[in-house]
Protein backbone atom coordinates (compact mmCIF):
# COMPACT_ATOMS: atom_id res chain seq x y z
CA UNK A 1 0.00 0.00 0.00
CA UNK A 2 3.07 2.62 1.00
CA UNK A 3 4.38 1.61 -2.52
CA UNK A 4 1.30 3.63 -4.15
CA UNK A 5 0.51 6.29 -1.32
CA UNK A 6 4.38 7.41 -1.40
CA UNK A 7 4.44 7.29 -4.94
CA UNK A 8 0.86 8.55 -6.24
CA UNK A 9 2.12 11.17 -8.38
CA UNK A 10 4.27 8.37 -10.31
CA UNK A 11 0.85 6.59 -10.65
CA UNK A 12 -1.47 9.45 -11.84
CA UNK A 13 1.01 10.82 -14.09
CA UNK A 14 1.33 7.48 -15.38
CA UNK A 15 -2.15 6.12 -15.91
CA UNK A 16 -3.18 10.11 -16.93
CA UNK A 17 -0.85 9.32 -20.10
CA UNK A 18 -1.94 5.61 -20.57
CA UNK A 19 -5.60 7.28 -20.25
CA UNK A 20 -4.49 10.21 -23.36
CA UNK A 21 -2.42 7.49 -25.43
CA UNK A 22 -5.82 5.34 -25.45
CA UNK A 23 -8.46 8.10 -25.65
CA UNK A 24 -6.58 9.46 -28.89
CA UNK A 25 -5.96 6.58 -30.65
CA UNK A 26 -9.13 5.14 -30.30
CA UNK A 27 -11.12 7.81 -31.96
CA UNK A 28 -8.40 7.69 -34.44
CA UNK A 29 -8.63 4.07 -34.96
CA UNK A 30 -12.25 4.20 -34.79
CA UNK A 31 -12.10 7.16 -37.86
CA UNK A 32 -9.65 5.15 -39.71
CA UNK A 33 -11.04 1.69 -39.39
CA UNK A 34 -14.36 2.54 -40.83
CA UNK A 35 -13.10 4.41 -43.33
CA UNK A 36 -11.10 1.27 -44.12
CA UNK A 37 -13.57 -1.24 -43.46
CA UNK A 38 -15.88 0.69 -45.86
CA UNK A 39 -13.14 0.69 -48.31
CA UNK A 40 -12.76 -3.26 -48.25
CA UNK A 41 -16.44 -3.68 -49.50
CA UNK A 42 -16.76 -0.27 -52.12
CA UNK A 43 -17.37 -0.83 -55.85
CA UNK A 44 -13.81 0.60 -56.50
CA UNK A 45 -11.24 -2.61 -57.26
CA UNK A 46 -8.58 0.19 -56.55
CA UNK A 47 -10.07 1.02 -53.17
CA UNK A 48 -11.13 -2.45 -51.98
CA UNK A 49 -7.06 -3.61 -52.95
CA UNK A 50 -5.40 -0.51 -50.87
CA UNK A 51 -7.67 -1.74 -47.98
CA UNK A 52 -6.69 -5.18 -48.48
CA UNK A 53 -3.23 -4.79 -48.71
CA UNK A 54 -2.82 -2.40 -45.86
CA UNK A 55 -4.79 -4.29 -43.44
CA UNK A 56 -3.39 -7.94 -44.19
CA UNK A 57 0.28 -6.06 -44.18
CA UNK A 58 0.20 -4.15 -40.66
CA UNK A 59 -2.51 -6.98 -38.93
CA UNK A 60 0.94 -9.25 -39.55
CA UNK A 61 3.52 -7.28 -37.90
CA UNK A 62 3.96 -7.18 -34.35
CA UNK A 63 3.13 -3.69 -32.71
CA UNK A 64 5.83 -3.40 -31.04
CA UNK A 65 7.84 -3.20 -34.21
CA UNK A 66 5.08 -0.63 -35.44
CA UNK A 67 6.16 1.69 -32.43
CA UNK A 68 9.59 0.64 -32.72
CA UNK A 69 9.84 2.36 -36.16
CA UNK A 70 7.53 5.51 -35.05
CA UNK A 71 9.09 6.24 -32.11
CA UNK A 72 13.12 5.60 -33.61
CA UNK A 73 12.81 5.49 -37.10
CA UNK A 74 10.69 8.57 -37.82
CA UNK A 75 13.34 11.22 -36.18
CA UNK A 76 15.67 10.19 -38.82
CA UNK A 77 13.56 10.81 -41.83
CA UNK A 78 14.01 14.47 -41.73
CA UNK A 79 10.18 15.11 -41.47
CA UNK A 80 8.64 17.82 -38.71
CA UNK A 81 9.92 16.16 -34.99
CA UNK A 82 6.61 14.63 -33.10
CA UNK A 83 7.18 13.69 -29.65
CA UNK A 84 7.22 10.33 -28.35
CA UNK A 85 3.45 10.57 -26.93
CA UNK A 86 2.46 11.68 -30.64
CA UNK A 87 4.24 8.75 -31.99
CA UNK A 88 2.96 6.57 -30.18
CA UNK A 89 -0.96 7.44 -31.04
CA UNK A 90 0.01 7.53 -34.70
CA UNK A 91 1.49 3.66 -33.87
CA UNK A 92 -0.93 2.80 -32.18
CA UNK A 93 -4.17 4.26 -34.29
CA UNK A 94 -2.71 2.81 -37.55
CA UNK A 95 -2.32 -0.81 -35.87
CA UNK A 96 -6.02 -0.74 -34.21
CA UNK A 97 -7.50 0.76 -37.14
CA UNK A 98 -6.76 -2.56 -39.15
CA UNK A 99 -8.35 -4.97 -35.91
CA UNK A 100 -11.74 -2.13 -36.20
CA UNK A 101 -11.69 -2.32 -40.09
CA UNK A 102 -12.19 -6.20 -40.00
CA UNK A 103 -14.58 -6.19 -36.92
CA UNK A 104 -16.65 -3.56 -39.08
CA UNK A 105 -16.58 -5.39 -42.25
CA UNK A 106 -17.65 -8.78 -40.56
CA UNK A 107 -20.63 -6.67 -38.83
CA UNK A 108 -21.75 -5.52 -42.59
CA UNK A 109 -21.73 -8.93 -43.00
CA UNK A 110 -24.38 -9.70 -40.54
CA UNK A 111 -26.88 -6.86 -41.43
CA UNK A 112 -29.41 -8.89 -43.80
CA UNK A 113 -29.43 -8.46 -47.33
CA UNK A 114 -32.85 -7.18 -47.48
CA UNK A 115 -31.83 -4.05 -45.80
CA UNK A 116 -29.41 -3.00 -48.53
CA UNK A 117 -31.67 -4.20 -51.07
CA UNK A 118 -33.97 -2.03 -49.78
CA UNK A 119 -31.68 0.56 -49.80
CA UNK A 120 -30.82 0.19 -53.21
CA UNK A 121 -34.56 -0.33 -54.64
CA UNK A 122 -35.37 3.09 -52.98
CA UNK A 123 -32.32 4.40 -55.28
CA UNK A 124 -29.64 5.32 -52.55
CA UNK A 125 -26.05 5.11 -53.85
CA UNK A 126 -23.77 3.11 -52.61
CA UNK A 127 -22.11 5.86 -49.82
CA UNK A 128 -25.73 6.77 -48.67
CA UNK A 129 -26.26 2.82 -48.67
CA UNK A 130 -23.42 2.03 -46.36
CA UNK A 131 -23.61 5.20 -43.87
CA UNK A 132 -27.36 5.34 -43.38
CA UNK A 133 -28.58 1.74 -43.84
CA UNK A 134 -25.88 -0.57 -43.34
CA UNK A 135 -22.99 0.78 -41.14
CA UNK A 136 -25.86 2.21 -38.17
CA UNK A 137 -27.02 -1.29 -37.85
CA UNK A 138 -23.44 -3.30 -38.50
CA UNK A 139 -21.95 -1.18 -35.83
CA UNK A 140 -24.47 -2.19 -32.93
CA UNK A 141 -24.14 -5.51 -34.25
CA UNK A 142 -20.26 -5.58 -33.23
CA UNK A 143 -20.39 -4.01 -30.27
CA UNK A 144 -18.90 -6.42 -28.09
CA UNK A 145 -16.16 -7.37 -30.77
CA UNK A 146 -15.12 -3.59 -31.38
CA UNK A 147 -14.74 -3.37 -26.92
CA UNK A 148 -12.52 -6.50 -27.88
CA UNK A 149 -10.43 -4.50 -30.03
CA UNK A 150 -10.62 -1.27 -27.66
CA UNK A 151 -9.37 -3.39 -24.62
CA UNK A 152 -6.78 -4.86 -26.38
CA UNK A 153 -6.07 -1.46 -27.39
CA UNK A 154 -6.01 -0.42 -23.53
CA UNK A 155 -3.77 -3.30 -22.76
CA UNK A 156 -1.34 -2.65 -25.75
CA UNK A 157 -0.48 0.79 -24.85
CA UNK A 158 1.85 -0.44 -22.04
CA UNK A 159 4.20 -1.31 -25.08
CA UNK A 160 4.78 2.76 -25.38
CA UNK A 161 7.03 2.23 -21.92
CA UNK A 162 9.37 0.56 -24.48
CA UNK A 163 9.67 3.96 -25.99
CA UNK A 164 9.98 6.40 -23.82
CA UNK A 165 6.82 7.95 -23.34
CA UNK A 166 6.00 8.31 -19.65
CA UNK A 167 2.84 5.72 -18.88
CA UNK A 168 1.57 3.07 -16.70
CA UNK A 169 4.07 0.38 -18.06
CA UNK A 170 7.33 2.83 -17.20
CA UNK A 171 6.04 3.36 -13.66
CA UNK A 172 7.95 0.03 -12.21
CA UNK A 173 11.52 1.82 -14.34
CA UNK A 174 10.59 4.78 -12.66
CA UNK A 175 9.74 3.32 -9.20
CA UNK A 176 13.02 1.49 -9.13
CA UNK A 177 14.86 4.37 -9.57
CA UNK A 178 12.68 5.39 -6.00
CA UNK A 179 13.85 2.11 -4.31
CA UNK A 180 10.54 0.76 -4.43
CA UNK A 181 10.12 -2.82 -4.59
CA UNK A 182 9.17 -4.00 -8.36
CA UNK A 183 6.44 -6.88 -7.34
CA UNK A 184 5.10 -4.26 -5.48
CA UNK A 185 4.71 -1.42 -8.17
CA UNK A 186 3.73 -4.09 -10.63
CA UNK A 187 1.62 -5.44 -8.66
CA UNK A 188 -0.42 -2.24 -8.33
CA UNK A 189 0.01 -1.23 -11.89
CA UNK A 190 -1.76 -4.48 -12.99
CA UNK A 191 -4.85 -4.12 -10.32
CA UNK A 192 -5.50 -0.48 -11.74
CA UNK A 193 -5.61 -2.34 -15.08
CA UNK A 194 -7.98 -4.97 -14.42
CA UNK A 195 -10.32 -1.79 -12.80
CA UNK A 196 -10.00 -0.22 -16.42
CA UNK A 197 -10.57 -3.38 -18.04
CA UNK A 198 -13.74 -4.22 -15.54
CA UNK A 199 -14.78 -0.15 -16.29
CA UNK A 200 -14.74 -1.00 -20.74
CA UNK A 201 -16.06 -4.01 -20.04
CA UNK A 202 -19.35 -2.33 -17.47
CA UNK A 203 -19.66 0.38 -20.97
CA UNK A 204 -19.70 -2.36 -23.24
CA UNK A 205 -22.25 -4.19 -21.83
CA UNK A 206 -24.07 -0.84 -21.43
CA UNK A 207 -23.92 -0.46 -24.95
CA UNK A 208 -25.12 -3.45 -25.93
CA UNK A 209 -28.34 -3.03 -23.97
CA UNK A 210 -28.88 0.38 -25.50
CA UNK A 211 -28.41 -0.48 -29.05
CA UNK A 212 -29.31 -4.10 -29.29
CA UNK A 213 -30.93 -4.53 -32.26
CA UNK A 214 -34.70 -6.69 -32.27
CA UNK A 215 -34.22 -9.16 -34.96
CA UNK B 1 -21.34 -9.98 -50.43
CA UNK B 2 -20.08 -6.73 -52.14
CA UNK B 3 -22.56 -6.70 -54.78
CA UNK B 4 -25.46 -6.15 -52.30
CA UNK B 5 -24.43 -3.04 -51.24
CA UNK B 6 -24.31 -1.09 -54.86
CA UNK B 7 -26.23 -2.31 -58.42
CA UNK B 8 -24.24 -3.22 -61.42
CA UNK B 9 -22.29 -0.55 -62.90
CA UNK B 10 -23.92 1.30 -65.95
CA UNK B 11 -21.27 3.15 -68.11
CA UNK B 12 -22.00 6.72 -66.53
CA UNK B 13 -21.28 4.64 -62.96
CA UNK B 14 -18.50 2.90 -64.22
CA UNK B 15 -16.95 5.75 -65.31
CA UNK B 16 -17.18 7.50 -61.91
CA UNK B 17 -15.55 4.41 -60.34
CA UNK B 18 -12.98 4.54 -62.71
CA UNK B 19 -12.42 8.23 -61.85
CA UNK B 20 -12.61 7.46 -58.16
CA UNK B 21 -10.28 4.71 -58.70
CA UNK B 22 -7.96 6.59 -60.47
CA UNK B 23 -7.80 9.03 -57.57
CA UNK B 24 -7.44 6.33 -54.74
CA UNK B 25 -4.39 5.18 -56.94
CA UNK B 26 -2.77 8.33 -57.16
CA UNK B 27 -3.78 9.29 -53.43
CA UNK B 28 -2.02 6.11 -52.22
CA UNK B 29 0.86 5.98 -54.49
CA UNK B 30 1.39 9.54 -53.39
CA UNK B 31 1.97 8.56 -49.65
CA UNK B 32 3.82 5.54 -50.47
CA UNK B 33 5.73 7.66 -53.20
CA UNK B 34 6.55 10.45 -50.45
CA UNK B 35 7.41 7.83 -47.66
CA UNK B 36 9.89 6.27 -49.98
CA UNK B 37 10.96 10.09 -51.20
CA UNK B 38 11.80 10.92 -47.74
CA UNK B 39 13.84 7.62 -47.25
CA UNK B 40 16.04 8.16 -49.98
CA UNK B 41 16.14 11.67 -49.42
CA UNK B 42 17.55 11.04 -45.83
CA UNK B 43 19.69 9.03 -47.32
CA UNK B 44 18.11 5.68 -46.09
CA UNK B 45 18.83 3.35 -49.28
CA UNK B 46 22.77 4.30 -49.68
CA UNK B 47 25.23 1.36 -49.84
CA UNK B 48 26.68 2.43 -46.45
CA UNK B 49 23.57 2.49 -44.30
CA UNK B 50 23.08 -1.23 -45.66
CA UNK B 51 26.14 -2.64 -45.95
CA UNK B 52 26.16 -3.66 -42.06
CA UNK B 53 23.36 -6.53 -42.99
CA UNK B 54 25.98 -7.69 -45.86
CA UNK B 55 28.42 -9.14 -43.46
CA UNK B 56 27.91 -12.82 -43.02
CA UNK B 57 28.52 -12.38 -39.05
CA UNK B 58 25.27 -9.81 -38.93
CA UNK B 59 23.42 -12.53 -40.81
CA UNK B 60 23.81 -15.47 -38.94
CA UNK B 61 23.57 -13.44 -35.58
CA UNK B 62 19.93 -12.33 -37.51
CA UNK B 63 19.38 -15.82 -38.02
CA UNK B 64 19.96 -16.93 -34.64
CA UNK B 65 17.28 -14.27 -33.51
CA UNK B 66 15.13 -15.31 -35.82
CA UNK B 67 15.76 -18.24 -33.77
CA UNK B 68 15.00 -17.47 -30.98
CA UNK B 69 12.00 -15.79 -31.68
CA UNK B 70 10.49 -19.13 -33.60
CA UNK B 71 11.60 -21.21 -30.60
CA UNK B 72 10.14 -18.88 -27.38
CA UNK B 73 6.52 -18.79 -30.15
CA UNK B 74 6.89 -22.91 -30.53
CA UNK B 75 7.10 -23.69 -26.84
CA UNK B 76 4.69 -20.64 -25.84
CA UNK B 77 2.29 -21.77 -28.43
CA UNK B 78 2.91 -25.75 -27.28
CA UNK B 79 2.23 -24.93 -23.33
CA UNK B 80 -0.63 -22.23 -24.35
CA UNK B 81 -2.64 -24.46 -25.41
CA UNK B 82 -2.00 -27.25 -22.86
CA UNK B 83 -2.91 -24.75 -20.59
CA UNK B 84 -5.67 -23.24 -22.68
CA UNK B 85 -7.44 -27.27 -22.58
CA UNK B 86 -6.78 -27.57 -18.93
CA UNK B 87 -8.39 -24.27 -17.75
CA UNK B 88 -11.22 -25.08 -20.13
CA UNK B 89 -11.74 -28.50 -18.90
CA UNK B 90 -11.62 -26.64 -15.19
CA UNK B 91 -14.06 -24.11 -16.07
CA UNK B 92 -16.62 -26.27 -16.91
CA UNK B 93 -15.48 -28.85 -13.90
CA UNK B 94 -18.68 -29.96 -11.92
CA UNK B 95 -16.76 -29.43 -8.70
CA UNK B 96 -16.55 -25.89 -7.56
CA UNK B 97 -13.35 -25.69 -5.61
CA UNK B 98 -11.98 -26.51 -9.40
CA UNK B 99 -14.08 -24.52 -11.70
CA UNK B 100 -13.65 -20.92 -9.63
CA UNK B 101 -10.26 -20.70 -9.55
CA UNK B 102 -10.18 -21.90 -12.98
CA UNK B 103 -12.63 -18.74 -14.06
CA UNK B 104 -10.88 -16.25 -12.27
CA UNK B 105 -7.62 -17.31 -13.38
CA UNK B 106 -8.84 -16.96 -16.68
CA UNK B 107 -10.63 -13.19 -15.83
CA UNK B 108 -7.02 -12.37 -14.43
CA UNK B 109 -4.73 -13.10 -17.31
CA UNK B 110 -7.17 -12.19 -19.85
CA UNK B 111 -7.43 -8.34 -18.16
CA UNK B 112 -3.31 -7.75 -16.87
CA UNK B 113 -1.38 -6.39 -19.93
CA UNK B 114 0.77 -9.00 -21.45
CA UNK B 115 4.11 -6.56 -21.30
CA UNK B 116 3.00 -6.05 -17.31
CA UNK B 117 2.77 -9.66 -17.01
CA UNK B 118 6.45 -10.50 -18.73
CA UNK B 119 7.57 -7.51 -16.14
CA UNK B 120 5.91 -9.29 -13.26
CA UNK B 121 7.80 -12.31 -14.56
CA UNK B 122 10.95 -10.89 -15.24
CA UNK B 123 11.76 -8.09 -12.66
CA UNK B 124 9.14 -8.87 -10.01
CA UNK B 125 9.56 -12.91 -9.02
CA UNK B 126 13.21 -12.12 -8.51
CA UNK B 127 12.84 -9.52 -6.13
CA UNK B 128 10.93 -12.27 -4.02
CA UNK B 129 13.60 -14.73 -3.82
CA UNK B 130 12.76 -16.55 -7.32
CA UNK B 131 16.20 -17.41 -8.70
CA UNK B 132 17.02 -18.34 -12.52
CA UNK B 133 14.23 -15.83 -14.11
CA UNK B 134 16.00 -15.64 -17.88
CA UNK B 135 14.40 -13.59 -20.21
CA UNK B 136 13.00 -16.98 -22.55
CA UNK B 137 11.40 -18.00 -19.56
CA UNK B 138 9.51 -14.29 -18.91
CA UNK B 139 8.82 -14.18 -22.44
CA UNK B 140 7.27 -18.02 -22.79
CA UNK B 141 5.45 -17.85 -19.53
CA UNK B 142 4.01 -14.15 -20.27
CA UNK B 143 2.28 -15.53 -23.32
CA UNK B 144 1.59 -18.80 -22.34
CA UNK B 145 -0.52 -17.65 -19.42
CA UNK B 146 -2.17 -15.17 -21.69
CA UNK B 147 -2.54 -16.80 -24.67
CA UNK B 148 -3.65 -19.45 -22.52
CA UNK B 149 -6.08 -17.86 -20.96
CA UNK B 150 -7.72 -16.87 -24.50
CA UNK B 151 -7.33 -20.21 -25.57
CA UNK B 152 -9.63 -21.85 -22.24
CA UNK B 153 -11.88 -19.36 -23.27
CA UNK B 154 -11.89 -20.46 -27.07
CA UNK B 155 -12.23 -24.13 -26.22
CA UNK B 156 -14.64 -23.89 -23.28
CA UNK B 157 -17.25 -21.98 -26.21
CA UNK B 158 -16.30 -25.17 -28.30
CA UNK B 159 -17.16 -27.57 -25.66
CA UNK B 160 -20.58 -25.89 -25.24
CA UNK B 161 -21.54 -25.78 -28.82
CA UNK B 162 -21.36 -29.32 -28.85
CA UNK B 163 -24.79 -30.70 -28.80
CA UNK B 164 -25.69 -32.21 -25.69
CA UNK B 165 -26.47 -35.67 -26.65
CA UNK B 166 -22.89 -36.47 -27.15
CA UNK B 167 -22.15 -35.96 -23.78
CA UNK B 168 -25.06 -38.19 -22.90
CA UNK B 169 -24.13 -40.99 -25.42
CA UNK B 170 -20.82 -41.04 -23.82
CA UNK B 171 -22.10 -41.14 -20.26
CA UNK B 172 -24.96 -43.53 -21.57
CA UNK B 173 -22.12 -46.34 -22.49
CA UNK B 174 -20.58 -46.54 -19.44
CA UNK B 175 -17.52 -43.63 -19.48
CA UNK B 176 -16.43 -41.60 -16.76
CA UNK B 177 -16.62 -38.05 -17.11
CA UNK B 178 -12.93 -37.05 -17.45
CA UNK B 179 -12.95 -39.79 -20.19
CA UNK B 180 -16.22 -38.18 -22.19
CA UNK B 181 -14.09 -34.69 -22.01
CA UNK B 182 -11.14 -35.98 -22.97
CA UNK B 183 -12.01 -38.84 -25.86
CA UNK B 184 -15.58 -37.27 -26.97
CA UNK B 185 -15.79 -33.34 -26.32
CA UNK B 186 -12.33 -31.86 -26.47
CA UNK B 187 -11.40 -33.44 -29.77
CA UNK B 188 -14.39 -32.12 -31.59
CA UNK B 189 -13.96 -28.96 -29.96
CA UNK B 190 -10.36 -28.37 -30.51
CA UNK B 191 -11.50 -29.38 -34.17
CA UNK B 192 -14.04 -26.54 -34.55
CA UNK B 193 -12.05 -23.95 -32.24
CA UNK B 194 -8.74 -25.27 -34.81
CA UNK B 195 -9.56 -21.71 -37.34
CA UNK B 196 -9.17 -20.00 -33.91
CA UNK B 197 -6.23 -21.32 -32.17
CA UNK B 198 -4.55 -20.91 -35.28
CA UNK B 199 -5.15 -17.18 -35.20
CA UNK B 200 -4.01 -16.69 -31.73
CA UNK B 201 -0.61 -18.69 -32.96
CA UNK B 202 -0.46 -15.50 -35.14
CA UNK B 203 -0.65 -13.29 -32.09
CA UNK B 204 1.77 -15.14 -30.20
CA UNK B 205 4.19 -15.05 -32.85
CA UNK B 206 3.63 -11.08 -32.84
CA UNK B 207 3.62 -10.84 -29.21
CA UNK B 208 7.14 -12.45 -29.01
CA UNK B 209 8.11 -9.03 -30.10
CA UNK B 210 7.52 -7.71 -26.49
CA UNK B 211 10.55 -9.63 -25.29
CA UNK B 212 12.20 -6.79 -27.21
CA UNK B 213 11.12 -4.69 -24.14
CA UNK B 214 12.45 -7.23 -21.35
CA UNK B 215 15.91 -7.70 -23.00
CA UNK B 216 15.20 -10.84 -24.96
CA UNK B 217 17.19 -11.70 -27.37
CA UNK B 218 14.91 -11.87 -30.32
CA UNK B 219 14.96 -9.83 -34.22
CA UNK B 220 13.61 -6.74 -32.66
CA UNK B 221 16.46 -6.77 -29.65
CA UNK B 222 19.13 -7.12 -32.88
CA UNK B 223 17.57 -4.98 -34.76
CA UNK B 224 17.95 -2.38 -32.44
CA UNK B 225 21.53 -2.82 -31.67
CA UNK B 226 22.54 -3.22 -35.28
CA UNK B 227 20.39 0.00 -36.03
CA UNK B 228 22.62 2.01 -33.70
CA UNK B 229 25.66 0.90 -34.79
CA UNK B 230 27.38 4.08 -35.24
CA UNK B 231 30.62 3.62 -37.56
CA UNK B 232 27.64 2.35 -40.03
CA UNK B 233 25.71 5.46 -39.97
CA UNK B 234 23.12 4.24 -37.45
CA UNK B 235 20.95 2.39 -40.10
CA UNK B 236 17.70 2.05 -37.42
CA UNK B 237 15.61 2.08 -41.00
CA UNK B 238 17.54 -0.48 -42.52
CA UNK B 239 17.02 -2.33 -39.63
CA UNK B 240 13.32 -1.72 -38.77
CA UNK B 241 12.72 -2.94 -42.46
CA UNK B 242 15.01 -6.49 -42.40
CA UNK B 243 12.85 -6.67 -39.17
CA UNK B 244 9.91 -6.03 -40.62
CA UNK B 245 10.36 -8.33 -43.38
CA UNK B 246 11.26 -11.25 -41.57
CA UNK B 247 7.75 -10.67 -38.73
CA UNK B 248 5.41 -10.21 -41.76
CA UNK B 249 7.20 -13.57 -43.67
CA UNK B 250 6.31 -15.81 -40.89
CA UNK B 251 2.58 -14.61 -39.83
CA UNK B 252 2.01 -14.32 -43.53
CA UNK B 253 3.17 -18.13 -43.36
CA UNK B 254 1.34 -18.71 -40.41
CA UNK B 255 -2.00 -17.09 -41.68
CA UNK B 256 -1.88 -19.11 -44.82
CA UNK B 257 -1.67 -22.01 -42.88
CA UNK B 258 -4.18 -21.00 -41.01
CA UNK B 259 -6.62 -19.88 -43.50
CA UNK B 260 -6.00 -23.22 -46.08
CA UNK B 261 -7.05 -25.56 -42.83
CA UNK B 262 -9.94 -23.49 -42.17
CA UNK B 263 -10.63 -24.15 -46.16
CA UNK B 264 -10.11 -27.58 -45.91
CA UNK B 265 -12.18 -28.09 -42.44
CA UNK B 266 -15.22 -26.59 -43.75
CA UNK B 267 -15.47 -28.29 -46.65
CA UNK B 268 -15.09 -31.59 -44.63
CA UNK B 269 -18.35 -30.45 -42.60
CA UNK B 270 -19.85 -29.68 -45.78
CA UNK B 271 -19.86 -33.32 -46.34
CA UNK B 272 -20.62 -34.31 -43.28
CA UNK B 273 -23.62 -32.09 -42.98
CA UNK B 274 -25.23 -33.62 -46.20
CA UNK B 275 -24.64 -37.32 -44.24
CA UNK B 276 -26.75 -35.54 -41.35
CA UNK B 277 -29.07 -33.98 -43.43
CA UNK B 278 -31.48 -37.28 -43.64
CA UNK B 279 -32.22 -36.84 -39.68
CA UNK B 280 -33.24 -33.44 -39.38
CA UNK B 281 -35.38 -34.27 -36.77
CA UNK B 282 -33.15 -35.64 -34.00
CA UNK B 283 -31.33 -32.99 -33.13
CA UNK B 284 -28.19 -34.26 -31.12
CA UNK B 285 -27.42 -36.58 -34.38
CA UNK B 286 -27.28 -33.70 -36.93
CA UNK B 287 -23.89 -32.44 -35.33
CA UNK B 288 -21.05 -33.50 -36.05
Amino acid sequence: MSTLLDNLDLFTEGFKNTLILFFFSAIFALILGTVVGAMRVSPVPAARAAGTVYVNLVRNTPLTLILFFFALGYPKLGLPQISFMVAAIIGLSLYTATYIAETIRSGINTVPIGQAEAARAIGLDFGQTLSLVVLPQALRAVIPPLFSVLIALLKNTTIAAGFSVMEAGSIRANLSERGEPAMASLLWVAFFFIVLVALLSLLQRHFEKKWKVAR
Amino acid sequence: MTSVLFDAPGPKARARYLLVGILATVLVLGVVGFIILRLAESGQFTAAKWRIFSFPLVQQTILQATGATLSAFATAAVLSIILGALLAVGKLSDHRWVSVPSYWIVELFRAVPLLILMMIIYYGLPSLGVQGITPFAAVVAGLTLYNGSVLAEAFRAGIESLPKGQKEAGLAIGLRKGQVMSLILFPQAFRAMLPLVLAQLVVILKDTALGFIVTYNEILFQAKYFGSQAQYGSPIIPAAMVAGAIYIGLCLILSGIAKLVEIRLRKGRKGKVLEATPAPGGGGMAGD
